[in-house]
């Protein structure tokens, strides 16, 4: 996020888009209703009638994948109502004319052609937005996970500077990250080309500079992403791979693929909790200690790194992950010695110029906001104040291009995947947590009443849904929360696995990210052997 | 009876909603508020208030294992870790440093991430390094 929770309250405007907040962020979707109370006005765009949609002053149904056509067409309405704010443009931004003259083609016909948004609504859409003071933009994986994920988020950062809604207080382009440490996972250097605080892997200062910290010399070659990773194993240039706390078999594209790569391994190691999907075809399992079984921080969405204490002894025989690695680490010749966290917490923090001014003692309880780059900084509520990291924000004219399937004649149905309130990610969390377990017990897949009642389908029956790539086996459950031709199948349920049904050739060709968002497919009712098969 | 209260951040999505957890007797017993976090403001969500169930609940593993002939064997940590260790030295020497790779994980703290990182980079000698950002 460039800005923070707390400011979320401070805003007149608030955009969702691709997020479903309550389910997903409950407490982020708090302080969108209080400010709501404030007097903000609340636009929702997202292809499910999700909750908040209930509270928007504005809430549209764009079609799956159309987010450029839309941030467009509200574009194009609000430059020709000159809503936009000329003097931050002048004066913060680049790249304004070409832009501006890209979106003129934006028309609002055009934009309802390709996202099915009434022109209406849309300008409704675009008067809130364009007009407010300070206006928040939040968004999540509905905008990322797409072909065009770049795409939407360079889109989503053209109307926040638009409309001069970059580096002031209740303002901001905010990604919602769904797990509690991706931000500090990224921060960290978790990322094929980058070392801590985004020091890139090619920059010979910055080689030079860990080389020195960690007495080695280091690979000047970018790493391959986990997108680039399964194809490789296939491939047979990636022969041992090393999973920490992660359950790739459920979470990543295309189930079959992956399987057949897992397999092709010479050697996989699983660091893990539970004995997971993966876990279960590892040669080796780490068992290792839980959240309230050590001592270490987290880094949230709003870049606030944040101290969690030790509460209970490990479980049996299981280690910190941290301690793991160090043994690891040692065994291989390469002595890793830390009494504990803190140790590292200060090895990290001496590289890593956001981190730079952070101590456990500064922390605290209620932590700080990176960048904090010396001891005396306050750390950093909202970026961007006065430039952008590159200096002037820069628009980048962007065409609005379709999802990668269609969906045709063959499979004509669109499949959208997500989570639910009770449930996270793949579930090995949350399904062996009684009380979240008793919430939702099976996997279900939403379809519309219509669809359902030509096939003649009632709640709970099982739907066959097949794509290019798989099939399954999954309950309807009937609701008006979906159009007609969608179909929304949650992710945590390994017994109806989202992602057999996903592809692993549709991402994003920059960010590697796999378009979870749209599958196209055809549904059928199960056959009734298949019906009875299940049942016993 | 001896309760205590240990300051912690909630572990299932992004928002770090401040918790506290109850152990009774060194038992982990629940998940509540805290009350003063900037983020929270004393409220949680219903995973964060069954917080600690996922750490209580009978599934975790215990021990370390090793697949012996299709099957998992419970083993100690020195071998499960000098396995490993010789294997993937093996596959280094056999197949050089890129041919491994390391998934680290976003549900793991920074100083962990870390050093995930640091043994892909400084030990293995790769820059395969990722995790489910995008997934």
């Amino acid at each position: 996020m460039t800005n923070s929770i707390n400011g979320i309250e401070k805003s007149n405007c608030i955009f969702i888009i691709g997020s479903n907040t309550t389910a997903n962020h409950p407490l982020v979707s708090r302080r969108v209703m209080r400010a709501k109370e404030k007097g903000a006005k609340l636009i929702v765009a997202d292809p499910r009638g999700i909750q908040l949609s209930q509270f928007a002053d504005v809430a549209v149904r764009p079609k799956l994948g159309s987010d450029v056509a839309l941030l467009n067409g509200m574009m194009h309405i609000i430059i020709e109502n000159g809503w936009h704010d000329a003097a931050y443009i002048e004066e913060r931004t680049e790249g304004y004319e070409e832009f501006a003259a890209a979106i003129r083609e934006s028309t609002p016909e055009k934009t309802a052609e390709a996202t099915g948004v009434d022109p209406e609504d849309l300008y409704r859409m675009a008067e809130a937005y364009g007009t407010a003071k300070a206006a928040s933009l939040l968004y999540a994986m509905g905008i990322t996970q797409h072909v065009t994920g770049v795409d939407n988020v360079k889109s989503c950062c053209n109307i926040a500077m638009l409309c001069g809604n970059v580096g002031i207080p209740g303002g901001g382009v905010n990604p919602l990250r769904g797990q509690n440490n991706v931000q500090g996972a990224c921060d960290m250097g978790g990322l094929p080309n980058v070392f801590t605080g985004y020091q890139p892997v090619t920059d010979e200062k910055a080689r030079a500079k860990f080389s020195k910290a960690w007495g080695c010399s280091l690979n000047a070659k970018p790493g391959l992403t986990i997108t680039d990773m399964i194809p490789a194993i296939l491939e047979g240039k990636l022969k041992g791979l090393y999973v920490i706390g992660e359950n790739p078999k459920l979470s990543d594209p295309d189930w079959n693929h992956l399987n057949h790569a897992l397999q092709e391994l010479e050697f996989l190691v699983v660091q893990e909790l539970f004995l997971s999907e993966t876990a279960q075809v590892a040669d080796v399992v780490f068992s290792a200690s839980a959240l309230a079984e050590k001592e270490g921080t987290f880094t949230n969405t709003e870049r606030r790194c944040m101290k969690f204490e030790q509460a209970v002894k490990p479980l049996g025989d299981t280690l910190p992950d941290w301690d793991i690695l160090a043994r690891l680490g040692t065994a291989m010749g390469y002595p890793m010695h830390y009494n504990n966290a803190r140790e590292i917490f200060d090895e990290l923090s001496a590289l890593t110029p956001s981190y730079a001014g952070m101590t456990y003692e500064r922390l605290g309880y209620d932590g700080l906001q990176w960048p904090c780059p010396t001891p005396k900084h306050p750390g950093t509520v909202y970026m961007h104040k006065d430039t952008f990291s590159r200096g002037l924000g820069k628009f980048h004219p962007i065409t609005y291009q379709p999802p990668a399937e269609k969906p045709d004649k063959e499979y004509p149905f669109s499949l959208t995947t997500g989570r639910m309130f009770a449930h996270f990610h793949t579930g090995t969390m949350t399904r062996v947590s009684p009380h979240l377990d008793i919430e939702q017990q099976d996997g279900y897949v939403e379809i519309n009443p219509q669809d359902a009642g030509k096939m003649e389908v009632k709640n709970g029956d099982l739907l066959t849904i097949c794509s290019r790539r798989g099939e399954l086996d999954v309950p309807a459950r009937l609701t008006n929360t979906i159009d007609p031709g969608t179909l929304f199948l949650p992710i945590h349920f390994g017994e109806n696995p989202a992602n057999i049904l996903t592809s692993s050739d549709a991402f994003d060709p920059l960010a590697k990210i796999p378009e979870f968002k749209v599958s196209a497919v055809n549904v059928r009712k199960a056959q009734a052997e298949i019906v009875e098969k299940t049942v016993s | 009876m001896k309760c205590t209260f240990t300051p912690s951040i909630c572990s299932y999505c992004g928002t770090g909603c401040g918790v506290l957890f109850e152990t009774i007797d060194g038992r982990l017993n629940s998940t509540i508020p805290m009350k003063s976090h900037p983020v929270s403001q004393g409220k949680l969500c219903i995973k964060g208030w069954n917080l600690h169930e996922h750490i209580n609940s009978p599934m975790r593993l215990q021990k370390p294992m090793v697949k012996t002939f299709g099957r998992f064997i419970n083993t100690s940590w020195d071998e499960a870790i000098q396995i490993t260790a010789d294997r993937f030295r093996e596959i280094i020497d056999q197949y050089g440093p890129d041919s491994l790779g390391v998934l680290v994980s976003a549900k793991m703290s920074n100083e962990e991430n870390y050093l995930a990182q640091k043994l892909a980079r400084a030990v293995f000698g790769t820059n395969n390094v990722d995790h489910c950002a995008r997934l």
